[in-house]
């Protein structure tokens, strides 16, 4: 908890949501709004440490008055706005973009989007067998992380965590451009050749599985990975005086990922090499 | 910044390329050779991180002296300006006229899309391929349209150098395209751009007057045709003034959306934060559109008059003009006249001697039709990927590098010449109540006389096309471009006007009238206007990435069929349709299905 | 430029506890009573001539439990832990200055601030996640100014890199403070208000031009006056500092040096200004503020106030000797004298991590006994008499430990410890009851209790709490409210009773390196930290970091091309102390006669032999950042490749 003395007390904005007046802070986002009323909309490229990139268009809501739907994650509520959420145009527009993704990368890994296709009634298979996908192979250039991006749908997280918003390293960018736009490093080089820090703050906020942990990926690959077997204790690293928060995921008494606290003070979310993957020498144990 | 360079060096070429554009570099940590001083002290931080927006310069300069990019030189401009090159590389692979890997020294450009396409292009591209093979020195390359559509079919040869050189074939023939590329010193000139004013020369002309008539390299030829006088009249009155003049003139955007230039212009001017910025979008990509690059290369110096009165309306002593790649001609006109306006005082510290400040940067874009986009063009000049940005907030607020600012397209900016010089009630007088002034239509395809046209506002399209000679068995018009839509030939008496053309079921858009004959195969043009917007879509949203791809393929699968054979795609088509229009981030995704609807609904195309 | 090949040793957990019959006997296993009692008996047997060396890495409750061990069972005060090695000039310096050692600010205020300046730090490698925060402050405006001998990676960032000469930091930060006053630009407010001594730091600094300082550092005088001005006209500031400013022969003198400079513009005491200097271990802050440390008892309470030794002494029915104990180089001082005999060692490698690390083994086969206790077998437990394997800090036991912000942050158990590994404090409690004190402690939570109760800045920090807000820094008095994240705004306030201690100006005088380059050994060598690897790599050197390449001298390529040595090409490095051979490696952010090295491979290259035990006499940390050595080309039979 940094207690900043700095900025004055925000204003509270009336607008309506459904058909309900609520009031929310100005500067809410309309998805900050319908989450304090315990609306559900889908989400896949919001990221609670990111700035909004609106990229993937699952979360389209309807304001009166407006040409097109708005992003909730990014579109500021407004003073008098009239918000519907779950209009039959919001939700073709959901179906369909999760239509779209679906058809062309693979969302196994994706956590609930299988629900959403079911409650959007989303047939991915309709453009038929030769729609185009992202056919691409996983890529294993170095022991701790994996680069799967088949399973990519492009939200940019990775990019924005690696660049400006946290990391600062830049070893990533999106190359290409439209279907065939790829996240790639310079010359689309391994990682190894290229400006990554492994720090793996790229994996903490990737919501498709595209970026994994090797060790993850590994047991994933043999069968093993098991989350309901797994338990999540926050502890601090060890391996220098910042006091970074890490949350263990172990499983069968091996640590198995390493992610933190998106909330915490210390680290909003972000680690370094050693935090991420400097566990092994525990386990050395036999 | 910490930035990470590979091992790669650049060649003496491609570093020279690069300071012959940023100067050499002044310490080791940015490429000169190690100093003792170096060791001891350096400068970075922002100043350093600032330069970002050099850049596309930047990659221009190394791809028009090589012919591409090698990762020695990205590295080598990177470390100059303080990129890191992961993004380099993402910016540079944006653009389709930079290529990342060895490629012949010439490139042909020979454009497939609509007007040319119809024009005998597919024939081109064979014979141009078959003479230019491998070997040839020469890499043929499939364009979207370069804006010489009155000229249909088109090819643009570069020939990467010192200096880049450029030859323009149209209408091409395979030995003269060839030729072109070849040898694009010893092609022949291109015709004057009055050629494709096939109004040229009468006096009634508010926009294209000086077309054919002023020498486009002279001032002086200029001014001695009433060059410079609405700058000083916007002078006499002060900002305040002109917006008022511009907001009574009636003066909507011509780039397709139709907003009022007053209301925009006041906006700006209006934001406390400072700099503001000019921005004028030459990045004219529609297909079928090219009237920006006829006034650029016929009547320069009326653009950058009626910049310098925009600017100074809004209070900006910046202007960037952000022209196509494609125009090699219209950029060296621009250069041209930037130069001499600014040798004369009529750009610099003291414009006209009046203590306003203002200059103009050129930025040539690199083969993306998405950076017509007002956002995705700010983030093309600052460096990044020519993304769209999310709006809000609006570019009056937070426009180039993050401050208020004020974009134009060429054809909106040079009515403010007349509506300063005939004062607003008379320039409002012109056309129709809604939409005021003269307007330019981008005439081409079936017709005689193709070329751009200047009529008021409320002609039909039936006096248009007569006008421009519009051949038997007309099929189609396409209105507006690829983002535009179909009308039939028995929709003629449409008023060519905003509202007018709403009222219809269609629009305007940027001027673009595209007549089609009944040998033009449509599902053919539908797919051609499909992969045009699946190669163009920016990829950032997915309604647009993907949509544009699975309208493609629907396309395709229903080329040859109709009737009930089509009916399950097309219900595909309409609602992935449905969803781009509703769902996407910008202009493109939202208008790239328009042209498709209006065929199958307006044309009954796969009946 | 490709990776060479290594075979990195790969340190194995202890499973069980390990006893030698005799000095020269192997090491065999035992159970835990029998090492226990060996232990027991080696220790009681030493009273008197016993130094325990705690763990900087291990908790709060941990740290707690062995001060008291040392304090209670064994009746002394000497007790020290690697904070020796790295910080104890910073606590010493800060201290001195406000009364208090821990850091003035807080990690949030670095991204509101209006000026950074990172002074011998690398924290972009070293404290990476740090470093974000002073990213933000970047984004947010902030301007960065970074002083190091090497243009780093955080230097990069930096508005202006000033690379001044290793150990010219005091003229650096005099010349700065020169400028600052004759600049008028002294914050005069302040001054009067909170410091005393202004008049003979003023006449201390005042032969320190800018033309004598860039003689003395390299440079330029026009780098120094921008700094000097930036950082004075800064309306808040940053100072921050690491082992670049610690590991000299006059660590304290350098931060009461660069305190001085906040003492002269104000920026401390604020929010958005203060003085941070950055820990290298994770409770390297917290093993201090539990005691563990010859000069305090827990909450950083003086050893020399009686008040507060009677406070202790009634808690814990004991006598505390009311004297300060020794250091830890006051301890290997001791060793060599014979007057220390037996060591208690929690978690340390001092084998590997002393400079001059032969010397420091000497003087560990000299004790008559030796305990380690650890989750490895490292280089220092080889020596050892007794081996007890121990549970790891940070994912095998609960707990707490203190940031560099002073943030108390919980610590867990995740993973259930390997064999017969037990926590430290059940290892402690064991043996002080084999020595007659039977402590129960139901868990940590029943130490941390303890600790609040005898610790006022801890008081308000239950587990509870700290649970809720993810972490409290201290001082934390109350369990109803939260302080302030800066220390010392006392220093603003306007009566003088509020305001306190007014802070001295350190009046304190340049020294050089202790071991000065000359024709024989002409190149100055540094150390520091990589950003995959860690301290002696026993931890880091477990993961498959595809950054890590092993340990190379990294030299300037005008030097290589001198040496006529290439990337790859093993060289003789030699100091006045020793010698080692280690492949080179070129890095353009060091000068002609500049060479950088790391520690964290000292099985493949010991750094540490070449290092010199130049200690700081107020600190005891020793001079790792300057040493002398010279590079020779090796006979062409035995280069790789």
């Amino acid at each position: 908890m940094t207690v900043t003395p700095l900025g004055i007390p925000r204003r509270l904005l009336e607008f309506t949501l459904d058909g309900q007046p609520v009031r929310a802070p100005e500067g809410s986002t309309i998805l900050d709004a319908c989450r304090a009323a315990g609306k559900d909309v889908p989400t896949l490229c919001q990221g609670d440490t990111l700035a909004p990139k609106n990229a993937c268009r699952v979360c389209v809501v309807e304001v009166e008055g407006a040409r097109t739907l708005v992003p909730a994650c990014s579109r500021k509520a407004e003073a008098g706005m009239e918000v519907r959420t779950d209009t039959e145009r919001a939700r073709h527009s959901r179906k369909v973009v999760l239509e779209l993704l679906a058809s062309s990368v693979d969302l196994s890994t994706t956590p609930e989007v299988a629900g959403w296709l079911k409650e959007y009634e989303a047939k991915p298979d309709r453009f038929g067998p030769n729609a185009a996908r992202v056919d691409e192979e996983p890529r294993v250039d170095n022991d701790l992380y994996v680069r799967d991006y088949g399973k990519c749908i492009l939200c940019y997280k990775c990019v924005d965590a690696c660049g400006d918003q946290w990391q600062n390293s830049f070893a990533i960018s999106v190359a290409g451009r439209g279907f065939d736009a790829r996240i790639a490093v310079e010359h689309d080089a391994p990682l190894t050749d290229s400006a990554c820090v492994y720090c793996g703050n790229c994996v903490e906020v990737c919501p498709t599985g595209a970026l994994s942990f090797k060790s993850e990926f590994d047991m994933r690959a043999a069968g093993t990975w098991d989350e309901s077997a797994q338990t999540e204790t926050t502890t601090v690293c060890a391996y220098c005086g910042v006091g970074c928060n890490l949350t263990l995921h172990v499983q069968d008494n091996e640590i198995v990922k390493v992610t933190s606290p998106h909330d915490n003070p210390v680290t909003h979310g972000n680690l370094c090499i050693k935090g991420r993957f400097g566990y092994q020498h525990v386990q050395n144990r036999d | 910044m910490d930035l990470h360079f590979g091992d790669s060096k650049p060649t003496d070429e491609e570093r020279a390329a690069v300071d012959a554009l940023l100067g050499p570099p002044e310490t080791s940590w940015e490429g000169a050779d190690r100093s003792d001083a170096d060791l001891r002290w350096a400068r970075g931080g922002r100043a350093a991180r600032d330069r970002r927006d050099l850049l596309l310069p930047g990659l221009h300069a190394v791809n028009d002296r090589i012919g591409w990019i090698s990762e020695g030189a990205l590295d080598y401009l990177c470390r100059r300006l303080t990129v890191p090159p992961a993004e380099a590389y993402g910016v540079a692979t944006f653009y389709a006229m930079f290529s990342l890997r060895p490629r012949p020294a010439t490139v042909l450009h020979v454009c497939t899309d609509l007007a040319c396409a119809a024009a005998g292009a597919p024939e081109l591209c064979a014979g141009v391929e078959a003479r230019l093979g491998p070997g040839s020195g020469v890499s043929v390359e499939r364009s979207p349209c370069l804006g010489l559509c009155e000229r249909a079919p088109a090819a643009l040869a570069v020939k990467a150098g010192d200096p880049v050189r450029t030859a323009v074939s149209a209408p091409a023939t395979v030995g003269r395209a060839v030729l072109a590329a070849s040898a694009p010193d010893s092609a022949p000139e291109e015709p004057a751009a009055a050629l494709a004013v096939p109004q040229a020369g009468d006096p009634a002309l508010m926009l294209l007057g000086r077309v054919g008539v002023v020498d486009p390299a002279s001032l002086d030829d200029y001014r001695a045709h009433g060059g410079y006088t609405a700058l000083r009249r916007a002078f006499a009155i002060g900002p305040a003034g002109v917006i008022r003049e511009v907001t009574d003139a009636g003066l909507v955007g011509r780039g397709g959306a139709a907003f009022p230039t007053g209301r925009k212009w006041q906006a700006t001017a209006s934001q406390p934060d400072h700099p503001h910025y000019l921005v004028c979008n030459a990045d004219e990509s529609e297909p079928g559109t090219f009237k920006d690059r006829v006034v650029m290369e016929g009547d320069p110096y009326a653009l950058v008059e009626a910049m310098t009165i925009a600017a100074y309306a809004v209070g900006a002593h910046k202007g960037y003009l952000y022209l196509r790649g494609e125009y090699p001609r219209a950029l060296r006109r621009m250069e041209h006249a930037i130069g001499q306006a600014r040798a004369r005082g009529l750009l610099g510290d003291d414009v006209l001697g009046q203590g306003y400040a203002f200059d103009i940067e050129i930025r040539r874009g690199a083969g993306a039709y998405i950076c017509g986009e007002e956002t995705a063009l700010f983030n093309s000049i600052e460096g990044y990927r020519g993304e769209p940005r999310s709006k809000p907030p609006f570019p009056v607020e937070k426009g180039l590098f993050g401050k208020p600012t004020a974009e134009n397209n060429v054809e909106t900016l040079v009515n403010v010449l007349p509506i300063l010089t005939l004062g607003a009630p008379a320039y409002a007088a012109i056309g129709t109540g809604a939409s005021t002034g003269p307007k330019l239509f981008c005439v081409s395809g079936s017709v005689e006389r193709p070329g751009i046209y200047e009529l008021p506002f409320g002609a039909t399209l039936g006096e248009l096309l007569d006008l421009a000679g519009v051949r038997e068995r007309l099929r189609a018009v396409l209105l507006g471009g690829a983002a535009g839509g179909f009308v039939r030939p028995d929709e003629l008496d449409i008023p060519l006007t905003f509202e007018g053309t709403r009222a219809a079921g269609t629009t305007l858009g940027s001027g673009v009238v595209l007549a089609f004959d009944d040998t033009v195969p449509l599902p053919r043009l539908l797919l051609r206007i499909a992969e045009f917007f699946r190669d163009e879509s920016c990829g950032q949203c997915v309604p647009c990435r993907v949509g544009t791809v699975r309208q493609e393929e629907a396309l395709h699968r229903i080329v040859e069929r109709t009737g009930a054979d089509a009916a399950a795609d097309i219900t595909l088509l309409r609602e992935v349709g449905r969803a781009m229009k509703d769902a996407s981030i910008c202009g493109l995704g939202q208008t790239a299905w328009n042209a498709v609807e209006s065929a199958i609904d307006r044309l009954g195309a796969y009946e | 430029m490709k990776k060479r090949e290594r075979t990195p040793p790969v340190y194995k957990r202890l499973q069980y506890p390990l006893v030698r019959d005799s000095r020269d006997a192997p090491f065999r296993r035992a159970t835990w009573d029998e090492a226990l009692d060996r232990a027991a008996r080696g220790l009681g047997a030493a009273r008197g001539a016993f130094g325990l060396f705690s763990c900087a890495r291990a908790t709060n409750e941990m740290n707690y439990v062995a001060q008291k061990f040392a304090r209670v069972v064994m009746g002394t005060n000497n007790v020290d832990s690697c904070n020796r090695t790295c910080h104890a000039p910073s606590v010493a310096g800060l201290s001195a200055a406000f009364g208090s050692g821990g850091g003035t600010s807080s990690y949030g205020e670095v991204e509101h601030t209006d000026l950074i300046v990172m002074w011998g730090s690398n924290a972009r490698f070293a404290h990476p996640i740090f470093f974000q925060h002073v990213l933000k402050g970047i984004r947010n405006g902030a301007r960065m100014y970074a002083v190091d001998p090497r243009r780093t990676s955080t230097a990069e960032w930096a508005e202006s890199w000033l690379g001044l000469n290793v150990g010219t930091d005091i003229p650096m930060a005099h010349a700065i403070g020169r400028e600052i006053i004759h600049a008028g630009l002294v914050n005069e407010a302040f001054v009067e208000r909170a410091t005393t001594g202004f008049e003979e730091y003023r006449q201390l600094v005042e032969p320190w031009t800018l033309s004598l300082a860039e003689k003395v550092t390299g440079v330029p005088a026009a780098a120094i006056r921008e700094l000097a001005h930036a950082y004075a006209r800064a309306e808040r500031a940053q100072l921050c500092w690491t082992l670049g400013i610690t590991e000299h022969h006059n660590g304290t003198d350098n931060v009461r040096a660069l305190i001085n400079l906040s003492l002269l513009t104000g920026h401390v005491g604020r929010f958005g200004s203060g003085l941070q200097p950055l820990r290298g271990q994770n409770n390297v802050q917290g093993g201090g503020d539990m005691g563990a440390i010859p000069n305090r008892l827990p909450g950083f309470q003086d050893i020399l106030d009686p008040d507060t030794r009677l406070k202790f002494e009634s808690a814990w029915e004991t006598v505390i000797e009311p004297h300060y104990g020794m250091n830890l180089t006051e301890m290997f001082e001791a060793m060599e004298e014979g007057s220390l005999k037996a060591v208690y060692c929690i978690g340390e490698n001092p084998a590997q991590s002393e400079a001059d690390s032969g010397q420091a083994v000497r003087r560990m086969q000299g004790l008559d006994f030796l305990v380690v206790q650890d989750i490895f077998l490292t280089k220092t437990a080889e020596l050892a008499d007794v081996v007890l394997p121990a549970t790891a800090g940070w994912a095998e036991t609960e707990g707490t430990t203190t940031n560099s912000e002073r943030r108390v942050q919980r610590v867990r158990r995740a993973v259930t410890p390997p064999g017969e590994a037990r926590e430290d404090i059940d290892i402690l409690c064991d043996l002080a009851s084999r020595l007659g004190h039977d402590w129960k402690y139901a868990d940590s939570e029943a130490v941390w209790n303890e600790l609040r109760s005898v610790s006022p800045d801890h008081y308000g920090m239950t587990y509870e709490r700290l649970e809720e807000h993810q972490g409290i820094q201290w001082p934390c008095p109350d369990t109803d409210r939260l302080e302030p994240t800066y220390l010392h705004g006392r220093l603003w306030e306007s009566d003088p009773a509020a305001r306190g201690r007014p802070a001295p100006f350190g009046l304190v005088r340049h020294d050089p390196p202790v071991d000065l380059t000359d024709e024989e050994y002409p190149i100055r060598l540094t150390t520091g930290r990589r950003l995959d690897s860690y301290n002696t790599g026993v931890q880091s050197g477990s993961f498959a970091s595809p950054l890590r390449r092993g340990e190379y001298v990294e030299l300037c390529p005008e030097d290589a091309e001198r040496y006529g040595v290439v990337v790859g090409e093993r060289v003789q490095v030699s100091s006045r102390r020793g010698a080692v051979t280690a492949p080179v490696w070129i890095d353009t952010a060091l000068r002609p006669g500049l060479a950088f090295m790391t520690m964290h491979f000292p099985d493949e290259v010991d750094t540490n032999s070449l290092t010199i035990e130049a200690n700081c006499p107020i600190a005891g940390t020793a001079e790792f950042k300057a040493s002398a050595i010279r590079i020779e080309k090796l006979p062409v039979a035995t280069q790789v490749r």
